[in-house]
């Protein structure tokens, strides 16, 4: 029993060193000296070389002149993530749903509440979804095209233009990036 | 939900499937007790990690061999435990993460060692990049290998072979399958956007003019570790969900793969140690019809959507998105919910607690049922369980001593296996009616939800599963303790239980097969092994399975 004992103890400490340290340390290396972009987050600079973001992680957008993102209850707070957690069955989870559908009401007059999909008014998984679809990009044009004074058709070439296909054309769900829509859009705007 | 989302379904399926056979023989091939040419490859760094360890290569008997799975997993607990206690004083921590509170860290320990991973904490403020390396990505390699090794055990007996040396096996598992897999799967995951740095937490100034910070780390080394050692622990608190650590749909596709890969190959490998490819074959098919049928149910639901979201007269074709990310949609997230319990990982792309109230409930009956595949290791030990059962049942309907490979199924296998199949509702149910009696404040959603956000936690330990409806307030020291406990309990009893069975079958001579043998290797046994596992796994679970998800079904108002 003692000697299994050492065997198990000295056993665990050699495969903490290879598998919890060398391992990673090594693909770190890997990915530092090959994709540095990637393996630091895929950070997104302004001309100024300040960082205002990452590719992958939403941000808040609240202005009538941005497209908005998927509802977070952490307030795209990236130091951690999170979402509420709600049953289908959770009348709080109805409410705020209802609540959100009013506001969009009053936001995109418009817009009938029937071409408003779901995504924009759900609680992403994450509390981070950088994504919409493009249906609810387009949803917004008339709003944003009102607030910023750029045509709806430039709006509609924007979110053509940002729409990205499934992966390998079958993976996954076509999607729009937030971020890098309303970075292009403020690009647009400014230079109008 | 498009054609294109269903092609996509069954093309990773189709996939994995077709990966299963090459790689469960080259999982026989790995654990070969007599020279093979991987001894090249490999042989030189398992010299070395056994003359560091003072592993002796002898074969053990089965009390040897389950008395090391447990010393050896027991130490790795310890060590683990004394990591996160003190982490906050220990190197590689930029972001300043306090060490954990006693409980947390026990839960922890035990949680990764026993391949569940369920977490009480929240990686992005609860782990230092140290304890993330070191103590979590440690274990996620030890601890499927520790269970591939018994499952190998187990077929060695049931081959009537020496059950060999469970060091040996572990460290085999660990340099000829785990490693190089997740170190080349890990670079891919990096490429495709997933971060790979030592750099503290990002701040960055948004476009609207806010602060937000941005946690990242070490993720990909752990990422591929976590879904092909059936895992599932997440690098961030929201695991699969957050963009860093799932960032689109050929991500996804690759985490399902590798989820797939080594449970779906274990017949396979079975087949071929014990010399019936028929048999592995006939066990696969079954435990593939049934995931088949579960994910239909499962994405049938999902894509209906809520009813009562649905009724706001909003665009709702891409079906149930509370919880859910756009990426993924409806279609991949509920495959990834259905493959990650069948699987046993764990890992999520979408908030179980916010699945619709069947598309959670096919969650929870792949964990009570442990069966459709499994965790890697423990799954096929369980189907090999329900499989003897099924030979039993059928042997007492036509009055024959049954027989499994040729050794005859007796008194004392079937009482070791009777305990078992009892263990695993007395581990969920018993505890789930005491946490509903002392701490019914720690429930979130109200309703029926509430008595399924409890029983699902206790299954998820029970089974190993280690996802959970996370709204319930688990981060206590009540949960801590009693889900350690049972996540402990829920793995080691049946370790011993099957490694006994292992020994006392390998002990027996052979009976000849005649005419007058039960065949356990065609259709007829594939539908006796199906019914065996829904009534002997589904019946126990169905009152409270009645009481939560299907009630909570039923009630939803459009």
């Amino acid at each position: 029993m003692t000697r299994t004992l050492m065997v198990a103890l000295r056993t665990s400490i050699v495969l903490m060193v290879l598998c919890g340290l060398l391992y990673p340390l090594v693909v770190t290396g890997i990915a530092q000296a090959v994709m540095p972009g990637k393996a630091n987050g895929s950070l997104i600079y302004n001309d100024k070389h300040e960082v205002i973001g990452s590719e992958l992680i939403g941000q808040t957008f609240t202005g009538p002149n941005y497209f908005h993102g998927r509802v977070s209850s952490i307030d795209y707070n990236g130091a951690s993530s999170g979402s509420p957690n709600y049953a289908p069955s959770n009348e709080a989870m109805i409410k705020r749903t209802a609540d959100a559908v009013e506001t969009w009401k009053k936001e995109n007059p418009d817009v009938p509440v029937s071409g408003l999909p779901v995504d924009l008014i759900t609680n992403s998984a994450s509390g981070l979804d950088p994504d919409i679809t493009p249906e609810a990009a387009r949803a917004q044009i008339s709003r944003i095209s009102k607030a910023t004074g750029l045509s709806t058709h430039q709006l509609e070439d924007l979110v053509h233009k940002h729409t990205k296909t499934r992966e390998l054309g079958i993976f996954g769900e076509p999607v729009v990036n937030v971020l890098q829509l309303n970075l292009d859009l403020q690009k647009e705007a400014a230079g109008k | 939900m498009t054609a294109i989302s269903l092609i996509s379904i069954a093309l990773t399926l189709l996939l994995a499937f077709l990966l299963a056979r090459p790689a469960g023989l080259y999982i026989a091939y790995a654990f070969h007790n007599e020279g093979t040419r991987l001894d090249r490859w490999f042989g030189p760094l398992e010299k070395l990690i056994f003359s560091i360890g003072g592993i002796r290569r002898n074969n053990q008997n089965w009390k040897q061999y389950a008395a090391s799975v447990v010393l050896s997993n027991t130490v790795m607990i310890i060590l683990v435990y004394l990591i996160l206690r003190f982490q906050g004083v220990l190197p590689l921590n930029p972001s300043g993460v306090a060490s954990m509170e006693p409980t947390t860290a026990f839960h922890t320990a035990i949680s990764f060692m026993t391949n569940t991973d369920q977490q009480h904490y929240s990686g992005e403020i609860g782990l230092s990049y140290f304890s993330q390396m070191i103590a979590i990505v440690f274990m996620m390699f030890t601890a499927p290998a520790s269970l591939l090794a018994v499952a190998i055990a187990f077929i060695r007996g049931l081959a009537g072979k020496p059950l060999g040396n469970f060091f040996v096996d572990m460290i085999r598992g660990i340099t000829r399958i785990l490693l190089p897999v997740a170190l080349v799967m890990a670079v891919i995951f990096i490429a495709l956007g997933v971060p790979q740095t030592l750099e503290p937490t990002a701040v960055v100034n948004t476009l609207e003019g806010a602060k937000q910070e941005i946690a990242r780390g070490p993720v990909g080394s752990f990422l591929s570790i976590k879904e092909f050692g059936n895992n599932g622990g997440g690098f961030f608190g929201m695991n699969s969900a957050h963009p860093f650590e799932n960032p689109g749909g050929f991500s996804n596709f690759l985490q399902i793969l590798l989820m797939l890969l080594l449970p779906a190959a274990l017949p396979f490998t079975y087949g071929k140690m014990v010399g019936n490819k028929k048999q592995g074959r006939v066990l696969f098919v079954s435990m593939a019809m049934l995931l088949i049928v579960l994910l239909g149910i499962s994405l049938a639901s999902e894509n209906a959507g809520n009813p009562a979201i649905n009724a706001l007269g909003i665009q709702h074709q891409q079906g149930s998105m509370e919880g859910k990310e756009v990426r993924f949609g409806a279609a991949q997230s509920s495959f990834y919910s259905v493959v990650t319990t069948a699987t046993e990982t764990g890992a999520v792309n979408t908030m179980h607690d916010s699945l619709t109230p069947i598309g959670g409930l096919v969650a929870l009956g792949n964990m009570m049922l442990n069966t459709v595949f499994g965790g890697v290791g423990a799954g096929f030990i369980n189907v090999l369980m329900y499989a003897m059962v099924a030979v039993f049942l059928s042997g007492l309907m036509v009055g024959r001593t049954p027989e499994f490979l040729g050794k005859k199924i007796e008194g004392k296998e079937m009482k070791l296996i009777a305990i078992t199949l009892i263990i695993s509702p007395l581990l969920v149910l018993v505890p789930t009616a005491l946490a509903l009696y002392t701490n019914a404040d720690t429930i979130s959603n109200p309703g029926f939800h509430g008595l399924t956000q409890v029983l699902y936690e206790y299954t998820s330990a029970a089974a190993n599963n280690g996802s959970g409806f996370e709204g319930l307030g688990d981060a206590t020291p009540f949960w801590n303790i009693t889900t350690g406990i049972v996540m402990f309990l829920g793995r080691y009893f049946s370790v011993i239980t099957m490694l006994a069975i292992a020994g006392s079958l390998a002990a027996k001579k052979p009976v000849p097969e005649t005419s007058g043998t039960f065949r356990t290797d065609n259709v007829v046994f594939a539908g006796v092994f199906l019914v065996t596992v829904l009534i002997v796994g589904a019946l126990t679970f169905f009152p409270a399975v009645a009481l939560g998800p299907i009630a909570e079904h039923l009630t939803l108002k459009p």
